[in-house]
């Protein structure tokens, strides 16, 4: 008697320990979805932690997005589970156009994971800015770049400000940076040929290199696009 | 037998227990039914008193943070200077979404409108009551989300049916405000006249809401064309521009009822000779206080008071050691005007870049808006009979500072073998919590009654929501916007003259620049910096992130789009050089508080609060806010 009752225990929790915790542990995401916002190949530059991109995936619980932000080369990457997902930016967010569709809202991009995957998101900017150059020397940072306009037409907008950013650290913007110099886009006289030059202060501590970066604002669009981050040494 | 006896007992108990039903039928002691509940007048006034004390205000002296944002000020306090270390606002920042308060007002009024035992009159000032205080609810929501769901009675969800309808979309953001309008101008005349109502909804009140909302939905129309981005297709987000002139001129007609005496004798606050002083009486005065209309009212001993001055108060000589909180800005200093109608940077140096000296530390404030004073606790100012003592330390003969680290720290200066006090016991020291970080604390609100000061006992001034001056100021803009610049100019100048500035305003001085100065200097720290700016659509501009530099600073005082993303702090220094003749004068510098490390940036996103994932899950019909 005592000992098939023993036995029952001993059933019951063999039994328990084999079915129970396979339905309420998940292994964590291990696809990664990694990519780019470019436009004709080229990686579109922003702020950081300022342009949003959202993932929805159907069939679980709530409708509501995984928002995350642009890293400041315009990359950005997800953990998922393999599915599908749709992908979109908001409306209003970003240096560049986004699909709408015809009711206005931000039209979607469907990406297939599939364990790990790599997908570029084609945009298209209202400008870039194209071979940008830095020199430094007699405590400036000197700088010269194009200007292309590559939305014209009816959807055209105007450049508002162009800005010479410089920081200690690779994060440069409007909020970040040690000093900057502007020129307003109704004074460029010449895009293909466009110049800035800022004076560097005392930087504290000492460090014999500096972060510099171009900033173009748009008329009637809040973020600003990007040059690449550059590194450069001071002597 | 014993069998027998238990048979007996239990028949017998059968029989006679549930005979009586009234003996099990008991009434609950701690809850009453609707009826009970609308049984008596007083039990009414109770339930409405809870209606009352849920209202939201954006600004409350409940809570000391929900007035330091918006560089209007630097949060002394270790731990909320993250206020001028983030440099954005997230998106969900100021929303609300309270229909559950939505649903007890609206079974107040059904209940109300359906109890028996309150007489006609009794019944009409409560539904008025009640349908202000969803009005003004509705107004707050509408300020934070544009158009919400306009839901006017209680929903009831019936177990097995379609919970679709009971999902409402959002309103246009037009017809919140038109809700607004029409309920104020339905219940008006249902409210009393008296101007020693406060607390309680009044006429006045009742009018004051219809001027500020109508105003509020007028600017949206006509400068929402400046943030084309800030709108939804379905006008949930945004005014037409066509609308601005309709809704301009309810706000004019609104305010002028309660101008012209229609609404009880309303005044502006004149009792004091010396106008800074009566300034700050304006929300110190209880009794017999012409200008405030609509309160949040406190009283000690009852459980509802506010620690406002506890937390606030200057720290030297305090009734608790706790205080000095907020440190008004450098940027506000600068937006109150001389005498002569004109803007000025204070003067620190000449021409030559030398510091100009002076005798006393208030000198350098001297001849300017007495709301000035009557606003910030300057140095060298009186608070309870009490010199404030800002001083940030000696400056020696070689220009070298000699200072110290704690409040009231003592060193010897050169040449001298005694200690003396360096720097002042009210601050600052850089990075030091509760002193005046900025080199000024707040006047506003600070309540100088003993015991004020103390965490037990604590305030009792009503944070006033509606006053007459902001009346006026609205009557002012609604008259400016309509084209009517005389009219304003009449209004405004009432307001300018209380503060001593008598010169008055022409009709050609008048422009949009002086309106919003006009705002943020007569009602600096009340709660209205952040819609304001939001309606006008500056707030983008003004708070755009990036950093504010000391020419930015000290340029373009005045001007409505003038940047403001940092608080700035200005320094008082003791000239320390026996040499010279300006030896024991003060001089002042221009600082950035040390905790400054962000710079304020509100984006598109941030016009409307974000609605959360999870009332969206709920209700598919709620649209997105625009640049989210």
């Amino acid at each position: 008697m005592m000992k098939q009752q023993y036995i029952w225990s001993f059933l019951l929790i063999v039994l328990t320990s084999i079915t129970a915790c396979k339905k309420d542990n998940y292994s964590p995401p291990s696809s990664k979805l990694t990519g780019r916002i470019v436009y004709q190949g080229t990686a579109i530059d922003v702020e950081y932690g300022q342009v949003p991109f959202q993932l929805y995936q159907y069939g679980f619980g709530k409708t509501g997005a995984m928002e995350s932000t642009f890293a400041p080369d315009g990359s950005f990457s997800a953990s998922l589970f393999d599915g599908t997902y749709k992908f979109i930016i908001p409306n209003g967010q970003g240096p560049f156009q986004w699909k709408q569709t015809p009711s206005g809202a931000p039209d979607s991009v469907t990406i297939q994971v599939q364990g790990n995957k790599t997908i570029d998101i084609d945009v298209t900017p209202y400008f870039m800015i194209r071979s940008p150059q830095f020199t430094t020397g007699n405590a400036q940072v000197n700088t010269t770049f194009k200007i292309e306009q590559i939305i014209t037409g009816a959807a055209a907008r105007e450049v508002e400000q162009v800005s010479l950013y410089i920081n200690k650290t690779v994060f440069v913007s409007g909020v970040d940076n040690i000093a900057k110099s502007e020129v307003d886009g109704k004074d460029i006289a010449n895009r293909n040929n466009v110049k800035l030059s800022v004076n560097i202060p005392a930087l504290v501590p000492a460090q014999n290199y500096i972060f510099a970066r171009i900033g173009l604002k748009i008329v009637g669009v809040e973020d600003r696009i990007f040059s690449p981050v550059m590194k450069l040494s001071l002597q | 037998m014993k069998k027998l006896l238990s048979l007996i007992c239990i028949g017998l108990i059968t029989a006679t227990a549930c005979n009586d039903r009234a003996f099990l039928d008991v009434q609950p002691r701690s809850i009453l039914d609707n009826d009970q509940a609308f049984s008596e007048p007083n039990q009414v006034l109770s339930i409405l008193a809870d209606l009352y004390n849920r209202q939201l205000d954006i600004s409350t002296l409940k809570d000391w943070v929900t007035f330091a944002d918006f560089s209007e000020s630097f949060p002394s306090e270790n731990g909320r200077v993250e206020i001028v270390q983030r440099n954005s606002w997230g998106f969900g920042a100021w929303g609300t979404w309270d229909y559950g308060y939505v649903r007890d007002l609206n079974l107040f009024i059904e209940r109300a409108t359906a109890a028996k035992a309150l007489t006609d009159v009794q019944k009409t000032r409560f539904l008025a009551e009640a349908r202000f205080l969803r009005a003004a609810y509705y107004f707050e929501m509408a300020k934070r989300m544009g158009g919400v769901p306009l839901i006017l009675q209680s929903l009831v969800y019936e177990l097995g049916s379609d919970p679709g309808k009971l999902q409402y979309p959002r309103s246009k953001e037009a017809e919140i405000y038109d809700f607004v309008i029409k309920e104020a101008e339905a219940i008006k005349n249902d409210l009393p006249a008296d101007v020693n109502q406060k607390s309680r909804a009044t006429k006045a009140a009742a009018l004051a809401m219809e001027a500020r909302a109508a105003l509020y939905a007028g600017s949206i129309a006509r400068y929402g064309v400046n943030t084309p981005q800030v709108s939804l297709p379905g006008e949930e987000v945004g005014i037409p521009a066509a609308k601005a002139n309709g809704y301009y001129t309810q706000a004019l007609t609104a305010a002028r009822e309660i101008i012209n005496g229609n609404a009880g004798s309303y005044a502006l606050y004149m009792k004091k000779n010396e106008l800074s002083e009566n300034f700050a009486n304006i929300f110190i005065d209880k009794a017999n206080n012409p200008e405030s209309i609509f309160v949040e009212d406190f009283k000690l001993k009852s459980g509802k008071v506010h620690n406002f001055t506890v937390v606030n108060q200057p720290r030297y000589g305090a009734e608790e050691e706790e205080g000095g909180r907020i440190n008004p800005s450098l940027n506000l200093l600068l937006a109150f005007e001389k005498l002569d109608n004109t803007f000025a940077p204070l003067s620190i140096t000449d021409g030559g870049g030398q510091p100009v000296f002076y005798n006393q530390q208030i000198d350098i404030f001297a001849g300017r808006d007495a709301r000035l004073a009557g606003t910030i606790m300057l140095p060298g100012s009186i608070f309870r009979e009490r010199a404030v003592d800002i001083w940030a330390g000696y400056q020696l003969a070689d220009g070298s500072i000699l200072t110290g680290d704690d409040r009231g720290a003592q060193k010897k200066l050169p040449g001298t073998n005694t200690n003396v006090q360096v720097v002042g016991f009210d601050g600052p020291v850089p990075g030091k919590e509760f002193t005046a970080q900025t080199g000024f604390y707040l006047r506003k609100y600070l309540d100088p009654a003993p015991g004020a000061g103390s965490r037990g006992t604590n305030s009792e001034l009503p944070f006033i929501r509606y006053r007459y001056a902001e009346v006026l100021l609205n009557a002012a803009e609604a008259a400016f916007e309509l084209g009517q610049k005389d009219v304003a100019a009449s209004y405004m100048n009432q307001v300018r003259a209380r503060a001593g500035l008598i010169n008055p305003l022409n009709a050609a001085d008048i422009t949009f620049d002086r309106i919003v100065h006009e705002r943020r200097v007569e009602l600096a720290f009340e709660g209205h910096i952040f819609y304001d700016m939001k309606r006008w659509r500056l707030a983008h501009i003004v708070w755009d992130g990036n950093k504010l530099s000391t020419s930015d600073l000290l340029t373009n005082l005045g001007k409505a789009a003038k940047r403001s993303t940092q608080p700035y702090g200005l320094w008082a220094y003791k000239l320390y050089n026996p040499a010279s003749p300006n030896n024991g004068k003060w001089l002042y510098k221009i600082v950035l508080p040390q905790a400054v490390t962000g710079a304020n940036r509100f984006q598109l996103g941030n016009y409307y609060s974000f609605i959360d994932d999870n009332i969206r899950a709920n209700n598919p019909k709620i649209v997105r806010q625009p640049n989210q």
